[in-house]
Formats: C-alpha cells, structure tokens, sequence
C-alpha cells in the first residue's frame, strides 16, 4: 500500500513582483526517489524550502502543503503543526547549514531534539539511548570515526553526510535535499548520491532531491519533475525526459540570458546553450 | 571614449563644500578649546607647585601595606561579582536586543534601556547605590553591574547579529522550538566573543573599581580618597603602585586568555 507523503495544491509565491512558483500541484508517494530539475532561478529551491515551511506562500493564494498527512501551511499561513512536521521530514541544505563549532554527534543529536523532554533538550542531557542511536546514524555514513571532533574540521562531502546523519537521527520517512551535491566534487557527489539512494531503498524513506546535474538526476531518481519559470514543465519517468525536452528546459532560459547581455560576442552562444 | 569627462573633478561646488566642512571643525576646535578653559601657560606658571607636590609624593609608605593589600584583593571582589551578575542580566538582555532573533518592537525600547545603563557613568550609580544600600563594597558591585549589564548586552547582540543564519536554519529544518533555536544554532557560533568580551570587561571593571571607593562603595578606593584629602601623599603613592601592579598582571592575564579563545 502507498500513501502520499507530499501533497501540494494551488502553491503560489511571489517575491515582490517576481512571481517565483504559480500554481503548483504536485503529489510525491511513499518510498519515491524524486529529482526536481530546472534551471537556475525556475524555484526548484523555493518550491523545496515552501515543503518544510521554511517560507511561506503568498497570502492571498488558495494554497496548501501537507507532508506525511499533516499540514504544513494553507493559505500562506504555518499550521499550528508546522513545527510537528518539520521534525517529521529531513532537510539537507547546499551548505549544509551544521553548527560549525558543535561536535560531529552533537550535531546529528540536533536531530533528536523535538523527540526530547524540554528539560533534557534545554540542558543538552541527550539519553544513552540517543547517543548509541546517534552513533549509529553516523555508521550508516561511514563517519562513526569523527564522532568527537568539531564539524568544521570536515571535508564538505563529509559535512554532507553528517547532514544525512542529522537526517536519519529524525527518523523520518521523507528526506528534502536542496542541491546537496552542488559545492561538491564529482567522488563526494557520488558518495552523497549513493548515500540517498541506499537510504531510499534500505529504508523506504522519500527523497526529493534539487539537482542542476541532468545525468545525476537521470542516474538516481526514477521520477522527474522539472520546473520552468515557476510552472512545471515536466513531470514523469526519468526515461521521458529526452534531450530535445532538456534542451528546451535549459537552453531558452539561457539563450534569453545570452542575448540580454549586448556586447556578448555571438560566437560565444553555442557553449552557453 | 567618455573616461576623460568621468574622471575630470566634480564642479567647484564640491571644494567649496570642502572648505566649509574643514572651517566648522577647526571652528568646533576653537569653541571647545576656550569651553575647557585650556591654558598651557599654567603648566609652565605652577610648574613649582608641581614639581613640590611631586616631592610629596616619594618616598613611597608601605607602612600599611596590609591592610592595602586587604582593600586591594576587595576591589578585585566588587569587579568579580560586578562582572558575574552583569554577565548574567546581559545574556536574555543581549537576545532580546538583537534584531535578527526579535521584531522592532521588542528590540527598540530594551536598546534604549541598554544605551541609559550604559550611558550613565559607573560613578554615578555608585553614588545612588550608596544611598540606598549603605557604604560598602555592595554598593561598588551594584554600580559596576548595572553599568556593565549595558556595555555587554549591546557586545553580545552585535555578535548575535553578525552569526551565520544557515546554522540556525539547519536546526530549525529539524523542528526545534525558537528557544532550542537560540541554544543550538546562535550560542554555539557566540560563545567565544562573549568570553572574550566578558574577560575584556572584568579588567575595565577591575580598573573601574578602584575608583568607586571614592565616593564610598568600598575596595582601596576609599583608601585613596582618605589619604588624598588628609594630604598624606606618600601613602597615596604606595596605593597607586599597588593598584598599578595589580591592574596591569591582571590585564595582561586576561589578555592571555581571551587569545585562547578567538
């Protein structure tokens, strides 16, 4: 049996005059992996960061996000549950976004914290329980190791899993990834690929990923959802999306680019689309 | 091209501008300097009554040099406690001062508060404390924490205000209430300012003091007050050299310590 775990109607932002998402609809099922593609600026990261409700949606919009059955805003409103369900889903940032001067587990107990009793959260007496549990998160990524050392003495790979870690620490059944991979090199980004996918498939958690590496995205994620100017452009299988669609999806917006800049020597275009 | 017109001087509007901003602060200069009454010639004038003063001073009585060295170890317990429980006031003062973690209308009036602690010298308060709580040491820790409380509190909300908001995002992501917020993601990246910043402050307050005792909130201050005004210079100097050592291995204890942590 499936159920949804990601249920948005009707999303609408504007930033300013900037219409950044308009009228999205979008369902995500138990256990997908899903990769959101688009070029830079079509919302993808918007669009993510609305799912968490870590931005809220125009207030006039008749729109609504739920994961995981509960609510996370309606009308550009947080629910009284928002905080519920942000501890319910697991979010990796392009940085990272650890606490860069806490220990590698104080950062994955992080995760922990809305399971905790005030008392204990507030005073940092995380259980033995918790610990063991944490540590074992930290195997899961291969860094059992630096458990005791400060975060900021990780690689940016490393500082990625450790985010996973904080992730799974949150026993989640939906992991949000905003380009995790984009400041990474190729072997971290693989690493970090392989590390969602295996958490997708072991554990049956959903993962919606950004992505601006089309061959990653047609790699990992059997389900593609591409956004266009805040409208989505495509949604479907990976093996639909063929190149003359990824052409489309990127090259117009960049040719657009190209010609708004005057002195740009036409010779240069070919390499820009 | 037009680099020749851009880069030719503004019209001599600008240097009229110029000249008059340079005329009203040698102006602000002239008024200021017949406002403080300086008169250099004095120094030259009474430089016997000076040099005879001066004479007064030396050699040094160490005679009581327990019992300053008594007063001395006081000062330093009204600046330890003045400090400790500015400390302490300042932290929720600090965060509601900072406008990234509160709206307008919070941040605003505890801001002023902040500014009118500050603002008003540790002196000032000693006097008002020793009316109300009596001659003593007590009165110098309640001046030196009041005016202290002001001087962290803005210290730590401009380090609150210069934090990495993604740390805080990241825990936030997690589900973590506001106040989980703050311990998690903003105390760990402030911690080793605040440190520093208090440290900084205990040896101004050590410095503060030793004055406070003048108007009679206690330490060797009252010391130095009783032995000006009974003429008994070289007593006075004896104090002065004990508060001199004490100040300066002191600042340069501390100074040691705030390197480990920035």
């Amino acid at each position: 049996m499936t159920s949804t775990v990601i249920e948005v109607r009707k999303l609408a932002k504007h930033f300013g005059d900037t219409c950044a998402l308009a009228n999205i609809d979008l369902d995500v099922k138990q256990g997908e992996m899903l990769g959101l593609l688009g070029p830079s600026g079509s919302g993808k990261s918007t669009l993510l960061r609305h799912l968490n409700g870590l931005v809220r949606a125009d207030k006039n919009s008749k729109s609504s996000i739920k994961t995981l059955g509960n609510d996370v805003q309606i009308n550009g409103k947080f629910s009284r549950s928002v905080r519920t369900s942000r501890s319910q889903t697991g979010y990796i940032f392009q940085q990272h976004n650890l606490v860069s001067r806490l220990s590698v587990l104080q950062n994955v107990l992080i995760g922990a914290l809305s399971s905790t009793p005030k008392w204990r959260s507030l005073s940092g007496n995380f259980t033995t329980l918790q610990k063991s549990k944490a540590l074992q998160a930290l195997d899961k990524v291969g860094l059992k190791q630096f458990a005791k050392q400060r975060v900021s003495t990780l690689s940016g790979g490393q500082q990625q899993r450790v985010a996973i870690a904080r992730a799974l620490m949150q026993d989640s059944k939906l992991i949000l990834a905003d380009e995790p991979i984009a400041s990474l090199d190729p072997e971290a980004s693989r690493t970090v690929m392989e590390l969602l996918r295996s958490i997708n498939k072991e554990l049956g958690i959903a993962v919606v990923v950004t992505l601006h590496q089309v061959e990653f995205a047609l790699e990992y994620c059997p389900r593609i959802v591409a956004l266009k100017d805040g409208e989505i452009y495509f949604d479907g299988p990976s093996h639909d999306l063929n190149q003359s669609k990824i052409d489309q999806l990127y090259g117009a917006t960049q040719r657009k680019a190209a010609e708004a800049l005057p002195n740009l020597s036409p010779s240069l275009w070919p390499q820009l689309a | 091209m037009n680099i020749a017109a851009i880069s030719q001087p503004k019209s001599s509007r600008f240097s009229i501008a110029k000249t008059l901003s340079w005329a009203l602060v040698f102006a602000v200069l002239v008024y200021s300097w017949q406002g403080a009454e300086i008169a250099p010639y004095k120094l030259y004038q009474d430089a016997g009554n000076m040099a005879e003063l001066a004479a007064d001073f030396f050699p040094p009585d160490f005679g009581h040099i327990t019992y300053y060295l008594e007063e001395m170890l006081i000062t330093l317990h009204i600046a330890l406690w003045g400090t400790i429980f500015a400390i302490f006031l300042s932290i929720p003062c600090a965060l509601l001062c900072a406008e990234n973690l509160v709206p307008a209308w919070v941040y605003q009036p505890m801001r002023r508060l902040m500014d009118a602690a500050r603002a008003i010298n540790e002196m000032v308060f000693a006097m008002l404390f020793v009316v109300t709580v009596g001659l003593g040491p007590f009165a110098g820790v309640m001046a030196l924490f009041i005016h202290t409380t002001g001087v962290l509190a803005k210290l730590f909300s401009e380090a609150i205000e210069a934090i990495d908001p993604g740390q805080v995002e990241g825990v936030r992501a997690t589900g973590a209430t506001k106040l989980e917020e703050i311990l998690y993601g903003v105390i760990p990246q402030v911690l080793p300012l605040w440190i520093s910043f208090s440290l900084y402050r205990f040896e101004s307050n050590v410095r503060s003091a030793t004055v406070v005792g003048m108007v009679g909130a206690g330490g060797i201050g009252v010391i130095l007050w009783e032995s000006i005004r009974g003429f008994m210079f070289e007593q006075t100097c004896a104090v002065m050299i004990i508060i001199v050592i004490t100040v300066s291995s002191l600042d340069f204890a501390s100074q040691r310590i705030r390197k480990l942590f920035i």
